[in-house]
């Protein structure tokens, strides 16, 4: 009994590293799997997130993306992504023209303090990215330490 | 596939003109439970809602992809141009196939 318990502690951080080094990996995939060779442009996209949040829990996002949104030029996709959360791809939004406006905003969790990636699909094939660091005092995942 | 009604706090202004641009706000209730697993915890299996379509007048105009990384009670803020009276469908699936529905009916002047 004892030792099983030791192992089950011992375990515990094994766990933990490797979860992180997972996410790390999940998010390049995710981010490559958007970007799919294209190279993004830093600029016309716009990502709202308070820089600190006291609470990961629920933490307001919004992001802006000029354009158009006639049907030969519009956004079709708006990715968010979470550089350090376990699944990295936190949301993704499917636009048409007949959105009128490329906005959305929504409430997401945050495992930690990380970076957190907007990224906009036209329908024209380019890419925009827009980045932004936030601090998390508390996380929304439950500590194990 | 079983589609059920849930609690959802649907904003939409009360009438637009054709043609403008219309903010849609909606907070839906549910835990977005994420399979937590940690020592000490009861694992929970994971149950989110996994997509949002809405559609307007029949019509397809916006849909969202949910992972556990949104928030509880997911809220949910995006525009549609107003285009006809008609009911604005929300359809949220969840994990296991259950279709949550509600609607909302856009006035259009």
């Amino acid at each position: 009994m004892t030792v099983l318990s030791r192992r089950a502690v011992l375990a515990v951080p094994l766990a933990v590293a490797g979860a992180s080094g997972a996410a790390a990996e999940d998010f390049a995939a995710a981010t490559r799997a958007i970007l799919a060779g294209r190279a993004p442009a830093e600029g016309g996209i716009f990502l709202e997130i308070p820089p600190l949040s006291e609470n990961g829990n629920s933490v307001d996002l919004s992001v802006r993306v000029d354009s158009p949104m006639t049907a030969e030029d519009h956004i079709t996709a708006i990715h968010i992504l979470a550089e350090k959360n376990p699944f990295p791809l936190v949301a993704t939004f499917s636009l048409t023209p007949r959105a009128g406006r490329a906005e959305v905003a929504t409430r997401i969790r945050l495992a930690t303090s990380q970076t957190i990636v907007a990224i906009a699909e036209t329908s024209r094939g380019a890419v925009h990215r827009a980045t932004r660091e936030v601090i998390v005092v508390l996380g929304a995942c439950v500590e194990t330490g | 596939m079983r589609t059920v009604p849930i609690t959802a706090r649907i904003t939409l202004p009360p009438s637009a003109q054709r043609g403008e641009v219309v903010t849609v706000r909606v907070l839906v209730r549910h835990p977005m439970e994420r399979a937590v697993d940690a020592p000490g915890l009861t694992p929970v299996p994971r149950k989110i809602l996994h997509t949002l379509r809405v559609t307007y007048a029949g019509e397809e105009v916006f849909r969202m992809a949910l992972s556990p990384g949104i928030a509880a009670n997911p809220y949910l803020e995006f525009t549609t141009v107003a285009t006809e009276t008609g009911d604005l469908v929300f359809a949220w699936e969840e994990d296991g196939g259950t279709i949550y529905r509600r609607e909302a009916r856009l006035v259009v002047t």
